[in-house]
C-alpha cells in the first residue's frame, strides 16, 4: 500500500460542537477533554491524522457516536471541520472557493449514503443522470451514460421504476450507480449496506469487491461492522470517541491491537480469516523435514484443510524461502481462538 | 367498547399525592377570591379596577390612525408616492383576475360596460365539469370523480354558476400568489435565522389578528373591490403557507442535502432540484390549506368588493333572505369540499406517476375547454346551464326553517334560555366582575409556574396591551364568549374523541363529519343558527361550538389511538380492566395531545368569535367590526391586536403545559 501515493489526507482534524470552539482550538491545539467539557463544547472528532493511498478501500469503523459519520463528512467537506487541512492531491479542500469545490464534487467525487437517498420523484433513470444534470450535460448524453452504470449494477430493464417501487438492495445498487455515474476518483460510502438484510448485505458487498476490481477507486467505507470491515478493507481505522485509536490491516490489529478498546473489537473476530500463516508460524527447527508448504502471506482459514490432511509440518515460505513452519496444532490454536501471545 | 363518563373525571382524580393536595388548595382558593368579586355590591370597587380612565390610556388607536394618515399621504419610496405604489400594485393585480373571469365568467369581451362586446362565451359549464372530473380522475379514485362531478353540477342545476366561477376566478388568481409568496418567505425563513426571526412573530400575529383587522387598511390603501378583496385573501391564506415550506424543508432528510452538496450542486440547485422536489408532499399540505383558507375568506372578502357567492350570501343575510343565504351558503360549502378532496388527493399523490398519455387527455381537454368558449357564443345551452332545467331550492330552505320555528319555538326558546340563564349570564358576570390587576397577577403567576418568568412577562405585557387601551371590558366578554364555547365544545368533543380513539367504527362515522365541518367557511355556519335562534350571545355560542368542535374531536383521538401498543399491552399483562387501560395508561399518556386540542379550539373560537359580530355580540370582535364599516383603522386594528393578545395568552400558556406534560412523561426531553 505504503507505495502508492497519497490521494486524500487529513492532518489535525478537529469538528468540535458549540461556540467558541474555535477560538479555543486556536489558543489550544490539543485541549483536554476536561477543558472542552467545561465549556460546554462536544467534541466529534479529534485530532484526526490520516493518508489514504490511491486505488486503497480504506475502512473507518467504529460503534455509533465514535465520531466516523462525522469524520466522513469532514474529509468531503459536507461538515466544515473546526480546525485542520483535508488535503486532496495536495489540494486543501478548506481553503478552496465554493465553485472549486463544487468543480470537485461535479467530476471527482462520489458519495453512496446509508439511507440512499434516492429522490422520490426521480425514476431509476433520472436519478442515476442527476449528477450529470446538474453539471448541465445533454438529455442524450446524460442518460446514454446512466445506463450504462445502470447495467454494470445489474439494474438493466428498471430504468423507469421509482425508488419507492425498488427492493432495499436495489435502492443501494441505485445509490451505488449514481454516485459512479461521474466517474468519481473518490467514491465514499457511508455505511451502506447497514440498513440491508444480512443476505443482501453479503450480497452488496461481493458487488461492491466485484465494482471495485474493475474500477480501482480511492475507497472511504463506513462500517460499525467489524466483519464487514475485514472482509472488504485494505485497512481500517478504529474511531472511539472521536479518536482514531489505531490505523492498519486486520491482521495488524488483532495480533496487535493498540489499546484494550480495539483488543475487546478484534476478540471475537474471525481469526483464521485475518491472520497470514507468516503470523502465525513458529521458527522451523534446523533439521526439519516438511510434508508439504504453503505462502506465508496465506490466511490460515485456506491452509487449515491442507495442514489437516498433512502427515507433519508445512514449511512456510516467503520469496522462496523457507521463513517457518506450522502445524495442526498451530491451525487449530487459531481456529479455537487460543491466544498465541 | 364504551365510554363510561366518569372516565374522564378519573384523569383527575387521581390519588392524591401531597403536591396534588397543595395545587388543588391554590385552585379553591383562586376561585373563591374570584368568585367574591360578584358579590360586592356594584360601585364598590374603585372604578379604575373595572377599566383604566381615558387619560390613563395609551392612545394607540390615535398612533395607529396617524400613522396610517401619513402613510397615505406623504410616505414616499423615492420620487414615488406610496399611494400611488399601491394603486399600482392593485392596477397590476387586476389583470390576472380581468383574464380569470374572461374564461370563467363573461367571455373575451373588448370595450366596458355596456359598449362592451363579446368575442366568446365563458367556458361551458360542460367543458369545466368535464375538466375537473378528469383531474380527479388523475388525482384520485371513482369516488372521487363523482364527488368533485356532482359538485359541479350541483353549481350548475342550482343556478349558482355564474357566482360560483367569480368566487372561482379570484381563488385561482390568489391561490398561486399566496403560494408563491408563501413558499418565498418559506424559504428565506429557513435560509436566513435574521429573515426568520423577523417573519415568524409576523406570521403569530397574522394569524391571530382577526381579518376584519385588516381589511380596513386595505381598504384605505387599495380601495373597495374585488383586487382588494384579493389581496385580503392572500395576506389571510398566506401565513400557513410559509409555516409548512419551513416546516417541510427542514424535515427533508440531511441526507438528501448531503447528497446534493456532494453531486456538486449549487444552493439554487439544491433548492430547486433537490429540497423542494423532496418536500413536495408535505408543501401540498400547504397548498390545499391555501386553497382552504381562500373559501374561508369568501364572504368576508365581499364585505371590501368581492363579488361571487360571498357577496349573495351576505346580502341574502343582511335582509334575512333564508332561502337564498343557505343556497349560496352550501355553494360555497360545495366548492369547498370538492376544492379540499381533490387538492388532498393530488397531494397524496406521488409525482410523476401520470404517464405522457394522461398529459395529453389534459390538454385536449383543455382545448375542448377553449372550444367550448367559441361554440358557446352560437350555442346558448352549452354557454350557460339552461335556466328551464334549473332548479331553486331557496323556498324549501325558507319553508323548512320557518315550519321549525313554528312547531319548535317553545322548545328551541326553552333551551336558549336555560343556557343563557344558567351557563352564559353567570360565566360572564364572574369574568367582568375581576378587577385586571387581579386577572393580570393571575396570569403572570400561571405563566411563571408553568414556563418560568419569560412566559410570565410575555402573559402580563399581552394582558397589559389590553388594559392600556382601554379595552378590558370589551375583551372579558371576548373570553367569556370564548371561553363558554370551548368548554361546551370541549364537553362535546372530548367524549367522542375518546369513544373514536378506542374505536375504529366510530371513527370512521366521526371523521367524513368533522372534515366536512372543518371544511366549511366560518360564515355558513351562522346562517341555519341565526335562523333558528336569532341574533345574540347564544346563537354566536353555538356558531363558536359547531365551528370550533373538530379539534377537540381530531386531538382527542389522535391522543389517544397512538398510545404505544406495548404499554396497552403490558397493561393488560397487568390484568387491567378495559376501563384501567383507558383511565390509567391512555387517558393520561393524551394529555399533552388533548391540550394541544385545547388550543387549537381556542383559536379557531376566537377566530369565529369575530364573525359573530355580525349577529350582535357585544365584545371586541363588535368593536373591529364597527370599526370596519366606519373604516376607522385605529380601532379596528387596536381591538383586533386585542384579539391577538388574547390568543397569544392562551397559546403560549397552553404550550407551556403541553410541554411540562411532555416532558413529565418522558415524550420529550
Amino acid at each position: 500500500m505504503t507505495d502508492r501515493p497519497t490521494k486524500l489526507a487529513c492532518r489535525n482534524v478537529w469538528k468540535v460542537f458549540g461556540s467558541g470552539a474555535e477560538r479555543l482550538l486556536r489558543e489550544d491545539s490539543a485541549p483536554a477533554p476536561e477543558a472542552l467539557a467545561e465549556r460546554g463544547l462536544v467534541p466529534a472528532v479529534v485530532a484526526c491524522d490520516l493518508a489514504i493511498a490511491e486505488g486503497e478501500i480504506f475502512v473507518i469503523m467504529g460503534l455509533s457516536g465514535s465520531g466516523k459519520s462525522t469524520l466522513v463528512r469532514c474529509l468531503s467537506r459536507l461538515v466544515e471541520p473546526t480546525i485542520g487541512e483535508i488535503l486532496f492531491e495536495d489540494r486543501d479542500l478548506l481553503r478552496m472557493p465554493m465553485a472549486e469545490l463544487i468543480e470537485l464534487r461535479r467530476h471527482k467525487m462520489g458519495m453512496v449514503f446509508q439511507h440512499f437517498a434516492l429522490l422520490p420523484h426521480l425514476s431509476v433513470l433520472g436519478n442515476v443522470a442527476f449528477p450529470l444534470e446538474i453539471q448541465g450535460i445533454a438529455r442524450g448524453k446524460r442518460e446514454a451514460r446512466a445506463r450504462e452504470m445502470i447495467e454494470l449494477v445489474g439494474l438493466a430493464g428498471r430504468e423507469d421504476h421509482f425508488p419507492r417501487e425498488l427492493s432495499g438492495g436495489q435502492q443501494q445498487r441505485v445509490g451505488i450507480a449514481r454516485s459512479l455515474a461521474v466517474g468519481p476518483e473518490l467514491w465514499f460510502l457511508d455505511e451502506p449496506f447497514s440498513a440491508l438484510d444480512p443476505l443482501i448485505r453479503r450480497e452488496m458487498q461481493n458487488e461492491f469487491l466485484r465494482l471495485q476490481k474493475l474500477l480501482h477507486k480511492t475507497i472511504v467505507f463506513i462500517t460499525h461492522d467489524f466483519d464487514e470491515a475485514v472482509r472488504l478493507a485494505d485497512r481500517i481505522a478504529i474511531m472511539q470517541g472521536g479518536r482514531v485509536v489505531q490505523v492498519g490491516t486486520a491482521e495488524e490489529l488483532v495480533l496487535h491491537p493498540a489499546t484494550d478498546y480495539v483488543a475487546a473489537f478484534t476478540a471475537d473476530a474471525p481469526r483464521a480469516k485475518i491472520l497470514s500463516a507468516g503470523a502465525v508460524m513458529r521458527p522451523p527447527d534446523p533439521n526439519e523435514s516438511f510434508a508439504g508448504e504453503v505462502e506465508a502471506a496465506e490466511r490460515v482459514a485456506a491452509i487449515a484443510r491442507k495442514v489437516e490432511a498433512a502427515s507433519g509440518p508445512l514449511a512456510v515460505i516467503e520469496a522462496g524461502r523457507v521463513v517457518g513452519a506450522v502445524d495442526r496444532d498451530i491451525v487449530m490454536g487459531v481456529l479455537v481462538g487460543r491466544r498465541t501471545d | 367498547m364504551h365510554v363510561e363518563p366518569s372516565s374522564v373525571a378519573a384523569l383527575t382524580a387521581d390519588p392524591p399525592t401531597p403536591r396534588r393536595g397543595r395545587t388543588l388548595i391554590v385552585l379553591v382558593l383562586v376561585l373563591a377570591i374570584s368568585w367574591s368579586f360578584t358579590l360586592l355590591p356594584r360601585g364598590s370597587l374603585p372604578r379604575w379596577l373595572g377599566e383604566l380612565p381615558r387619560d390613563l390610556q395609551l392612545p394607540f388607536a390615535r398612533w395607529l390612525r396617524a400613522f396610517m394618515s401619513w402613510l397615505v399621504e406623504d410616505a414616499a419610496l423615492g420620487p414615488l408616492a406610496f399611494r400611488d405604489l399601491t394603486r399600482g400594485i392593485a392596477w397590476l393585480m387586476t389583470w390576472p383576475l380581468r383574464a380569470a373571469e374572461s374564461l370563467l365568467v363573461t367571455g373575451i369581451e373588448t370595450g366596458a360596460g355596456s359598449a362592451a362586446v363579446a368575442w366568446t362565451a365563458p367556458v361551458s359549464w360542460v367543458a369545466l365539469i368535464a375538466l375537473m372530473a378528469w383531474l380527479a380522475h388523475r388525482a384520485g379514485d371513482r369516488r372521487l370523480v363523482a364527488l368533485v362531478t356532482l359538485a359541479f353540477l350541483y353549481l350548475a342545476v342550482f343556478g349558482q354558476w355564474r357566482s360560483a366561477m367569480v368566487t372561482l376566478s379570484s381563488i385561482i388568481v390568489a391561490v398561486p400568489f399566496a403560494v408563491g409568496v408563501g413558499l418565498a418567505l418559506g424559504i428565506k425563513a429557513v435560509r436566513s435565522v435574521r429573515a426568520e426571526r423577523l417573519i415568524k412573530p409576523v406570521l403569530d400575529l397574522m394569524q391571530t389578528v382577526p381579518v376584519f383587522a385588516y381589511l380596513v387598511p386595505i381598504l384605505i390603501l387599495f380601495g373597495f373591490g374585488p383586487v382588494s378583496a384579493m389581496l385580503a385573501t392572500i395576506v389571510y391564506a398566506m401565513p400557513p403557507m410559509v409555516r409548512v415550506t419551513m416546516l417541510a424543508l427542514r424535515q427533508v432528510p440531511p441526507e438528501f442535502v448531503e447528497f446534493g452538496r456532494m453531486a456538486g450542486c449549487t444552493e439554487r440547485q439544491l433548492l430547486w432540484k433537490v429540497q423542494l422536489p423532496t418536500a413536495r408532499p408535505a408543501l401540498m399540505v400547504g397548498v390545499n390549506q391555501v386553497i382552504m383558507l381562500s373559501l374561508n375568506m369568501v364572504i368576508i372578502a365581499s364585505m371590501i368588493g368581492a363579488g361571487g357567492l360571498g357577496y349573495d350570501v351576505l346580502t341574502a343575510l343582511r335582509r334575512l333572505d333564508i332561502g337564498a343565504g343557505l343556497e349560496a351558503g352550501l355553494a360555497i360549502t360545495v366548492l369547498a369540499i370538492a376544492l379540499d378532496r381533490l387538492s388532498q388527493a393530488s397531494a397524496g399523490r406521488p409525482a410523476n406517476t401520470a404517464g405522457r398519455r394522461a398529459d395529453r387527455v389534459l390538454w385536449g381537454l383543455v382545448l375542448l375547454a377553449l372550444a367550448s368558449m367559441v361554440l358557446g357564443h352560437l350555442l346558448p345551452w352549452l354557454a350557460h346551464y339552461p335556466d328551464a332545467f334549473r332548479i331553486s331550492t331557496a323556498p324549501f330552505w325558507s319553508d323548512l326553517v320557518a315550519w321549525l320555528n313554528v312547531n319548535f319555538f317553545d322548545q328551541l326558546e326553552a333551551f336558549k334560555t336555560f343556557m343563557l340563564v344558567h351557563l352564559l349570564v353567570p360565566v360572564k358576570r364572574l369574568l367582568l366582575a375581576q378587577p385586571w390587576p387581579w386577572l393580570t397577577m393571575l396570569l403572570a403567576w400561571l405563566g411563571w409556574h408553568l414556563g418560568g418568568w419569560r412566559l410570565a412577562l410575555t402573559v402580563a405585557l399581552a394582558a397589559l396591551f389590553i388594559v392600556t387601551s382601554g379595552q378590558w371590558a370589551n375583551a372579558m366578554t371576548t373570553v367569556y364568549l370564548c371561553g363558554v364555547s370551548v368548554l361546551v365544545a370541549t364537553l362535546i368533543g372530548l367524549p367522542i374523541g375518546i369513544a373514536a380513539g378506542l374505536d375504529p367504527r366510530v371513527w370512521r362515522i366521526v371523521q367524513p363529519v368533522i372534515d366536512t365541518l372543518q371544511t366549511l367557511p366560518s360564515f355558513v355556519y351562522l346562517i341555519p343558527v341565526v335562523m333558528l335562534f336569532r341574533v345574540g350571545d347564544f346563537a354566536a355560542m353555538i356558531a363558536i361550538v359547531l365551528y370550533a368542535l373538530a379539534p377537540a374531536i381530531r386531538y382527542a383521538r389522535h391522543g389517544v389511538a397512538r398510545t404505544p401498543a406495548e404499554l396497552v399491552e403490558a397493561g393488560t399483562a397487568a390484568g387491567c380492566t378495559r376501563r384501567q387501560i383507558l383511565t390509567r395508561i391512555r387517558l393520561p399518556l393524551a394529555v399533552p395531545e388533548i391540550l394541544l386540542g385545547l388550543n387549537q379550539t381556542i383559536m379557531l373560537a376566537l377566530s369565529m368569535l369575530v364573525i359573530t359580530a355580525l349577529v350582535g355580540t357585544r365584545d371586541l370582535g363588535q368593536e373591529v367590526y364597527i370599526a370596519l364599516t366606519k373604516a376607522d383603522v385605529g380601532l379596528g386594528l387596536v381591538a383586533g391586536l386585542c384579539v391577538a393578545a388574547i390568543a397569544i395568552i392562551a397559546d403560549r400558556l397552553i404550550a407551556a403545559a403541553s410541554l411540562r406534560t411532555r416532558r413529565r412523561l418522558g415524550l420529550e426531553g
